[in-house]
């Protein structure tokens, strides 16, 4: 046996949970940024990470992107279909029930999926990483550069999307749509263009997380379900709406799935996180860092 | 329960008879197997529709239910041969015992959060059909499974089956609609409206809604064992998140405010993919776009459609007149 | 539209007369009553909707195919429809068996085990198939077995699990190696390597545990000694965990046992913690796609894998029996659909293959065409040579595999 003790497995459990809770955390941002604006889960969020990646491997290995470029076209793009979802499928439903429009989100999952699949094939892609592929070594645990591009760019997106909520006008008016949306138009806040641009932030931020979990963990056109629903766990594990919520919860998550299969079991390593995600329902029914005041305030 | 779902039942129950009919026609023969599921679906949803459209709770872990009566009946049958029909009340027993643990402390938590932790029950229990191997034989699943029988008579061809699954659930149609029509019924509606006007006017919600709950658990279990017994096979797949998501889709689709439309909503989805088949690869982007129009055009759900139909012809029949 | 809108409207009047009544206002009650009513519509009107079956001048001999063409299983399904598609078109361009040209009709089950029942019974009762191949996977296999039995009809499976011919089945057969034989492959190899202690790397999918049961079934027998047993989800993100655990064990070999993108990022993992120096890693007989080796960018580099023939039939020695016919199907396939080979089409390829020849033989007669199939001896397909009986329905013995290096970016043989 090599000199590998439980020291360095603690180490590399750490890493592990942390890369793959930036992610749950990423899509939980998404799933907030659109809760705030309209209370309702979009279930088509997953399926912006997919075609992020998607995109991605596209204009970069095959029509020849230099990184950078590729990332923000890929950005862009994204957002577009965020756009065009809301206003051809989300718009129309004007004064409706949350759960129609949450059954509208299925749907045009489903739709993007299968067109993801026309387009794409069944294949996985590969993306190479941002930044080679040769670990570093931390406490005995090998770290992979991507895995210090996810961590890196998850701290960034919450610095910015704090400062785009707190010192800019349209962030604030987003904030303010969502703590009170009637009290928001009373002062002149137009309403329907936070919930577009909500649905166009949301989509790009699930554009990033797809473009940088690729390089580790491939992707293809049915890969989006699986992620929406474990950025769904962080983000009412967190507190629906709460930003810093859903990072904290996110990376809960991943460390509890990382510890759980590492020390525990692999085979139960979910049921492990959704017990736990559970448990915090019951002792504090609006997630950790959410407030219960609030919520009453929310029909959903 | 009124003049009119009397009426309705009754139309109901002769459609239902004259249906194998179809059997005779080469094409639809398979149509009879199809409804089947159709019934066995229909039976899931209603429930669904009653804790959705009438106590406004939402649940995305009903498949675990009919999971637990699948395998319950599956196992005590295929591996200890127990006798089908007290395993079936086994399933019952241990669905609504189930409800009741997950339900009491859920039931309290509100919209997205209920969501939420009825999906991660249904997960938990989809990862213990998968993991406890030596019970359920994990992702294999197990087969084996005896038809039902009673006084000898063999619950084997599809038309046994269907008939006996549509009986099933037209009594389960019935027991919902008086229950509705109830004291019962008007206190949930209270619940829906307003919980806490509905508790200052005495009403128990939490009670109510976890009763609710616990029915539309053993009704969706009671679909699970039906099944286990006329496929004969299980396995977890049929049970995961992304047919508690259809169900849910089912009740909306169909219309939440009647149980009526849970039973339209289970028959299109169910029929849907297949009326599809002839576009090979592109079903999925068909499927997606019919359900996308349907949100659109039929806020109320495909119940709704009569009526509007009806509002869109009378004043025409009139000037005819 | 007009038809159909009439219908519905005279329906909903007799109701009226029905009921007797009398009141023609608009009111809550009968709109209900209405609603009701169209729910027996609409289910009826799905009698209405069905495509006209077109008739041809010689009689068709009818095969029914399911295969997971879409959902999760794809990768399974989409080469498995390609093939038989590709088989019916080459024989039909060869005048077809005896005169009659064949018809192939292809359903998906998106591996669904309620959907394949479905599927089936629509091949059986509105097709009026002679004989059905597919499904892809055991557990929608297992699920229409009942149904097949029932309806006595010739059914060859393209599913791995041993389950499906164990006990035998009166109708039903199938061409994919078991589960056990690529085992059996690789724990050979590991010993004629001096090596026994494995820890094994299992998805929790019909694929992956079918083949953890084998596994750990033969270990004892075969004197191998598993040292950990690890599973991970099917669209899992990552198996550091996992294998860091692994790590920390004695373990001279990892066995992963997957198919989709989870085999490309446990061997991904394996390299970047370093764990390639200390521990050998075996994938299963799923890993057999180039296409693989690239995703894994250079992670892929001594993965052994015991394939079928049909994947690196370019490299088996010019005096193979099963070469040329193998070659045959690869470049065909690839020529036609512009991708990869890969192990899973050629089950079904064997599948019509066999059933073609048991029309050609015997003509339409579903119970003479499971006797053909039962006693077909010595037929080389992509699989391997094929030896059926009434004991074994599968009829491929355990040589059915070549263990594979990856070596420079290619399969490579070894011993």
């Amino acid at each position: 046996m090599e000199n590998y003790g439980l020291i360095n497995q603690l180490a590399q459990y750490l890493i592990t949970g942390i890369t793959v809770g930036s992610i749950y955390a990423i899509v939980g941002i998404g799933f907030n940024i659109i809760y705030n604006a309209t209370e309702i889960i979009n279930f088509a969020q997953g399926e912006f990470v997919m075609l992020g990646g998607l995109v991605m491997v596209t204009l970069v290995h095959t029509v020849h992107l230099p990184m950078p470029l590729a990332f923000l076209i890929t950005i862009a793009i994204v957002t577009l279909v965020g756009l065009l979802m809301e206003r051809l499928a989300i718009f129309p439903l004007k004064e409706t029930s949350v759960m129609r429009l949450v059954i509208m989100t299925i749907a045009l999952s489903i739709l993007i999926k299968g067109l993801a699949m026309f387009v794409w094939g069944k294949n996985s892609f590969a993306l190479k990483p941002f930044s080679g592929d040769t670990p570093l070594s931390l406490l005995g645990a090998s770290i992979v550069p991507q895995t210090l591009w996810i961590i890196g760019i998850t701290v960034l997106l919450v610095v910015l999307l704090s400062l785009f909520f707190g010192r800019t006008i349209i962030g604030k008016a987003m904030s303010a749509c969502a703590d009170n949306l009637e009290a928001a138009s009373l002062v002149g806040i137009n309403a329907q263009r936070m919930v577009m641009l909500s649905f166009m932030l949301s989509a790009g931020l699930g554009a990033v997380a797809g473009m940088i979990i690729t390089p580790m963990a491939l992707m293809e056109y049915d890969r989006g379900a699986m992620l929406a629903l474990k950025g769904f766990g962080a983000c009412i594990l967190g507190g629906l709406g709460n930003f810093y919520g859903a990072v904290v919860a996110g990376i809960l998550l991943g460390l509890i799935e990382s510890y759980g299969a590492g020390l525990i079991s692999s085979g139960y390593k979910d049921a492990l996180a959704l017990g736990a995600l559970l448990l915090v329902l019951f002792i504090k029914p609006s997630g950790l860092l959410g407030s219960a005041e609030a919520s009453k305030l929310k029909k959903f | 329960m009124g003049r009119r779902n009397l009426i309705g039942i009754l139309f109901f129950s002769i459609f239902i008879l004259l249906f194998p009919l179809v059997g005779r026609i080469s094409a639809v023969s398979h149509y009879v197997d199809i409804m089947i599921f159709v019934g066995l679906t229909a039976m899931i949803t209603m429930g669904l529709s009653l804790l959705m459209g009438y106590a406004g709770q939402i649940s995305l872990g009903h498949a675990a239910f009919y999971g637990l009566g699948a395998y319950t009946s599956g196992i005590l049958t295929a591996k200890y041969g127990i006798n089908p029909w007290p395993a079936l009340l086994a399933g019952i027993f241990l669905s609504a015992a189930v409800a009741v643990i997950v339900g009491s402390p859920s039931l309290k938590l509100r919209g997205h959060y209920l969501a939420m932790a009825t999906l991660a029950f249904g997960e938990i229990i989809y990862i213990i059909f998968n993991e406890t191997v030596s019970l359920t034989e994990g992702p294999d699943g197990f087969g084996n499974i005896p038809h039902l029988s009673i006084f000898g008579f063999k619950f084997e061809s599809i038309l046994a089956n269907y008939y006996l699954v549509w009986a099933v659930a037209i009594i389960m149609l019935i027991f919902l609609l008086n229950i509705i029509h109830s004291r019962v019924g008007r206190a949930l509606s209270s619940i829906h409206g307003s919980e806490i006007a509905a508790m200052t006017m005495g009403v128990n919600a939490s009670r109510y809604k976890i009763q609710v709950f616990v029915i539309s658990a053993a009704m969706a279990s009671v679909a699970g064992s039906l099944y286990a017994h006329y496929v004969q096979f299980i396995n977890p797949p049929v049970f995961d998140l992304f047919f508690s998501i259809k169900l849910l889709m089912m009740v909306i689709i169909g219309g939440m405010a009647s149980v009526w439309g849970a039973i339209i909503g289970a028959a299109l989805i169910t029929f849907l993919p297949e009326w599809l088949l002839f576009l090979e690869d592109f079903d999925i982007l068909a499927y997606g776009l019919v359900l996308l129009l349907i949100i659109i055009f039929l806020p109320k759900g495909l119940f709704s459609l009569p009526g509007i139909l009806y509002r869109s012809v009378t004043p025409r029949l009139k000037s005819r007149s | 539209m007009g038809t159909g809108y009439n219908k519905t409207h005279n329906i909903l009047v007799l109701a009226d007369h029905l009921s007797h009544t009398k009141t023609i206002q608009f009111n809550e009650d009968m709109l209900m009553k209405k609603s009701i009513l169209f729910v027996c519509v609409i289910l009826l009107a799905l009698i209405l909707i069905t495509p006209a079956s077109i008739c041809k001048a010689a009689e068709p001999y009818k095969i029914g195919a399911v295969f997971s063409v879409t959902g999760r299983t794809s990768f399974l399904g989409e080469p498995e429809r390609n093939s038989a598609k590709m088989f019916e078109e080459q024989i039909n361009a060869a005048g077809g068996i005896n005169g009659h040209p064949i018809e192939l009709i292809v359903y998906d089950t998106e591996g669904d085990a309620t959907k394949a029942k479905n599927r089936i019974e629509r091949l059986i009762r509105k097709d009026k198939v002679i004989a059905i191949i597919g499904p892809s996977l055991s557990g929608t296999t297992m699920a229409v077995i009942p149904v097949i039995e029932k309806a006595e009809i010739p059914f060859v499976s393209c599913a791995a699990s041993i389950k499906i011919v164990q006990p035998v089945k009166k109708w039903v057969f199938k061409t994919p190696q078991t589960d056990t034989q690529a085992v059996e492959a690789i724990y050979l190899h590991m010993k004629k390597h001096g090596l026994t202690r494995t820890a094994l790397l299992t998805a929790n999918t019909g694929f992956g545990s079918s083949g953890r049961v084998q596994l750990k079934k033969l270990a004892p027998k075969m004197g191998i000694n598993i040292v950990a047993d690890e599973v991970f989800g099917p669209k899992d993100t990552s198996m550091t965990a996992q294998l860091t655990k692994i790590r920390g064990t004695d373990a001279q070999v990892i066995i992963g046992w997957t198919v989709g993108p989870t085999q490309v990022i446990m061997i991904k993992n394996w390299k970047q913690l370093g764990m390639d120096k200390k521990f050998r890693f075996y994938e299963s007989h799923g890993f057999g796609s180039k296409r693989n080796i690239e995703l894994a960018g250079g992670a892929a580099e001594g993965v052994y894998a015991p394939l079928g023939r049909v994947v690196v039939a370019d490299i088996l020695p010019a005096d193979h029996p099963q070469r040329n016919f193998v070659l045959k199907y690869k470049n065909d396939y690839e020529k036609k659909f512009k991708a990869e080979v890969s192990t899973f089409g050629g089950h079904a390829w064997d599948a019509m293959a066999m059933v073609t020849m048991a029309l050609k033989a015997v003509g339409p007669d579903k119970a003479k065409i499971r006797d053909y199939l039962e006693n077909i001896k010595g037929f080389a397909g992509t699989g391997g040579v094929f030896n059926m009986s009434p004991q074994d329905h599968c009829g491929l013995d355990s040589g059915a595999f070549e263990m594979i290096v990856v070596k420079d970016g290619k399969w490579a043989l070894t011993d």
